[in-house]
């Protein structure tokens, strides 16, 4: 009985709102593990429904959380003491072009705002994957060696060298991987396949990591069979 | 002049931005400061544009009544619920039913919906897993050590052995050697195209982003 | 009629299914409770942390969605307590639309349990659209970037400009932040806090990450630019060991155990009956 009086009311001094709540969140739960036994109504349900919360909460955040704070406040409603920021009217003219995309026969003046977001994105991407994945990683391959402690790890280091080497030229196909090359090319293949192996084991880790979440959710917090 | 225009805007832009990381002078500093904020507010319209365009297609198929479209109204009768309460008008905080529905509603179908994934991963290693050259051994050697090694059971199973050997000290090995080796290589190759392609859009040579009409 | 054998190569897979949610379900009913060694880049991430100076400013970057919350919730709450038992100042800021609230959630009890007050202990500065450029703004300035927080539900604290809160007069960009921890589910995340703010303005970062994506992050750790690595589940659980609070991630671990041993055998079986099938095969051939 009192794990009965448990399961519809939580435990003592919780708010109905939050048992309504983890009732809610079981029932979706179970709509969509049902697709383990076959597709089905229920699944599909619930799907619609995930597919549109997401999107709608996507939406509103936006505009509390970007659209207010950095157009409309600035432009229509400053702050007590500074004044209307003016500049940002072209931004704002940008996000409605962008908006025009819907419009076929003004749906190009969108390219402008494409034009604006794709040269930003190319840029700092040239830099960021500059330094951060090419030349820091260069630095540090060529400083590896001097970086053990003992004889073992220099011989590791040493490794992680070559298999660097490798795999680059495995990915260098302007050229037939045959003789030394192809050789070389080939242990890239095999560090490649440890590395995959390996991240295939933490993939496995990861989804059944997602399915105790849910475990725990069901168990502990909807049926209260654990702590 | 359609494609034109955003080709110069792509290049001033992006030669801008390049500049800025380059000249620390103050004017180029500030100027570019406040086209980063530019960029956050041309992006939440372009992030608007994609959830309209879900709105729209879902439209559509109520109108045209294709297969599947009592779901569509399922999908858009809860976005105007949200939306309802979390609008203009209304609030996105902690303790709001726009909060009550993410959490309860979003949370638990967004997890559960990628905790499926656990079942197939598992029928998928007893199906499609298999030795099929000195290749994929490898990689299922590697495979089993990390899954061994990475949970407690493996430090359990191996306790007693050389601390060399134990599968934890094993998958480590394996993580910070050649699989870090491997990635490197990878992140290398990448960047390269990264900056590549980044050229040649500021440039002006690639030009698919602008699709195909003109 | 001749009974159907049995073919162990073609078992349902609702059978397979159904093994995968005893396996789960079994230890968290009847925890094992194994004991969790700690692997090197979860040490270097919880070394630094400690040598952080008491009252120094640290960010944490929310940039996850419900979906991993099982592995990265926990790194969160662990990263929280960590820094408020070392009497740090928590700036949050997150590139994910739904990380706020989950954030929010972790920080509810805690600020509770140490009696830390919002706005002067910690800030939740909530959710800017823009990735890498919302970075970039941050590297420049943190309050233009973030105009206003999110607000604190617990307190009933709503969202006001960053102007008016205490902790956030003290920060204006990354020399005031002593150390960043970013937990990420994906892109925007890790890989973009290196590339744009860690090389830029040499800040330390450590990071959390989903079990997918770590394996991707090691020559980050190896190169110095990652100052510490959680790699999922295991990664949480090894932090909560170390920082001395077992929660969900340590809950978790017997049922991680005993699923990855039932997959290793799956694999292990699976292909035992493809190589005995390929020589019943050859020999029919023959």
């Amino acid at each position: 009985m009192n794990w009965l009086h448990q399961l519809f009311n939580g435990p003592p001094g919780t708010d109905p709102s939050v048992v309504w709540g983890y009732w809610v969140a079981a029932v979706l739960t179970i709509c969509i593990y049902s697709f383990l036994y076959k597709d089905n109504p229920l699944y599909k349900f619930a799907e619609a429904l995930f597919v549109g919360i997401g999107a709608a909460y996507w939406m509103c955040l936006l505009y509390h959380e970007t659209l207010v704070p950095k157009l409309i406040q600035p432009l229509f409603f400053p702050a007590e003491g500074d004044s209307v920021m003016w500049i940002r009217i072209f931004p704002g003219i940008l996000a409605i072009f962008m908006l025009l995309r819907f419009y076929p026969k003004l749906s190009w003046l969108s390219r402008w705002s494409l034009g604006f977001i794709v040269g930003m994105y190319s840029a700092v991407n040239i830099t960021g994957f500059g330094q951060g994945d090419f030349v820091t990683q260069i630095h540090a391959t060529m400083t590896t060696a001097l970086r053990g402690v003992g004889t073992g790890e220099i011989i590791l280091n040493l490794i992680a060298i070559v298999g660097v080497f490798s795999v680059l030229i495995y990915f260098f196909f302007s050229k037939e991987h045959k003789g030394a090359l192809g050789g070389v090319a080939k242990l890239g293949i095999w560090f490649l396949m440890v590395a995959f192996g390996a991240s295939f084991g933490y993939t496995v880790m990861g989804r059944v990591s997602l399915l105790i979440g849910r475990m725990t959710f069901l168990l502990r917090d909807w049926l209260h069979l654990i702590d | 002049m359609r494609r034109e225009i955003p080709l110069a805007i792509t290049f001033l832009i992006g030669i801008f931005m390049l500049v800025d990381f380059f000249v620390p002078h103050h004017a180029v500093s500030t100027s570019a400061e406040e086209m980063k904020q530019w960029g956050t507010i041309v992006i939440a319209a372009s992030i608007l544009l994609g959830v309209g365009n879900l709105i729209r297609v879902h439209f559509h198929k109520i109108r045209r009544r294709r297969e599947g479209w009592g779901y569509s109204i399922v999908t858009l009768a809860i976005m105007a619920v949200m939306f309802a309460f979390g609008g203009p008008w209304g609030t996105v905080e902690e303790g709001s039913a726009f909060n009550w529905m993410f959490l309860n509603m979003q949370v638990p179908l967004q997890s559960t919906m990628f905790s499926l994934l656990a079942f197939f991963i598992a029928s998928a290693a007893y199906r499609a897993f298999r030795l099929r050259s000195a290749e994929a051994s490898l990689l299922l050697i590697a495979a089993i050590i990390v899954m061994l090694g990475r949970v407690p059971l493996g430090q359990y199973l191996t306790r007693s052995w050389p601390q060399a050997i134990q599968l934890p000290t094993l998958t480590e090995a394996i993580m910070a050697y050649p699989n870090m080796a491997a990635f490197r290589g990878i992140l290398m190759g990448a960047a390269l195209g990264v900056m590549a392609m980044g050229l040649r859009i500021i440039l002006g040579i690639e030009r698919s982003y602008l699709g195909g009409e003109k | 009629m001749a009974k159907k054998r049995f073919d162990i190569r073609s078992v349902d897979r609702r059978i397979i299914f159904t093994l995968i949610f005893v396996a789960v379900a079994w230890p968290l009913i009847q925890p094992m409770r194994l004991p969790i060694d700690v692997s090197p880049p979860v040490q270097t991430l919880y070394d630094a942390i400690e040598e952080i100076p008491p009252g120094s400013i640290v960010m944490l970057g929310g940039d996850y969605s419900p979906d991993t919350m099982p592995e990265l919730q926990p790194m969160v709450e662990t990263f929280i307590r960590h820094a408020f038992e070392n009497d740090l100042r928590v700036v949050v800021a997150c590139l994910w639309p739904a990380s706020p609230p989950l954030v929010e959630r972790a920080l509810t009890p805690l600020a509770e349990e140490y009696g830390k007050e919002y706005g002067t202990d910690f800030v939740n500065l909530g959710y800017m659209a823009g990735g890498i450029v919302t970075l970039l703004g941050m590297g420049a300035s943190i309050p233009n970037t973030f105009p206003t927080d999110y607000g604190f539900g617990a307190a009933d604290i709503p969202s006001r400009p960053v102007g008016e809160i205490p902790l956030m007069q003290e920060v204006e960009n990354f020399d005031d932040i002593a150390f960043v921890m970013e937990v990420s589910a994906g892109t925007p995340g890790t890989r973009e806090w290196i590339q744009q703010i860690q090389g830029r303005y040499r800040v330390n970062i450590g990071s959390g990450t989903t079990a997918v994506g770590a394996p991707n992050f090691y020559p980050y750790v190896s190169s110095g630019q990652l100052t510490g690595l959680l790699g999922g589940l295991k990664g949480a659980a090894e932090y909560e060991t170390l920082v001395g609070f077992p929660g969900d991630a340590t809950k978790g671990m017997d049922a991680q155990s005993i699923v990855h041993a039932l997959v290793v055998v799956f694999i292990l079986l699976g292909n035992v009956v493809y190589l005995i099938s390929l020589r019943r095969n050859r020999g029919a051939e023959e």
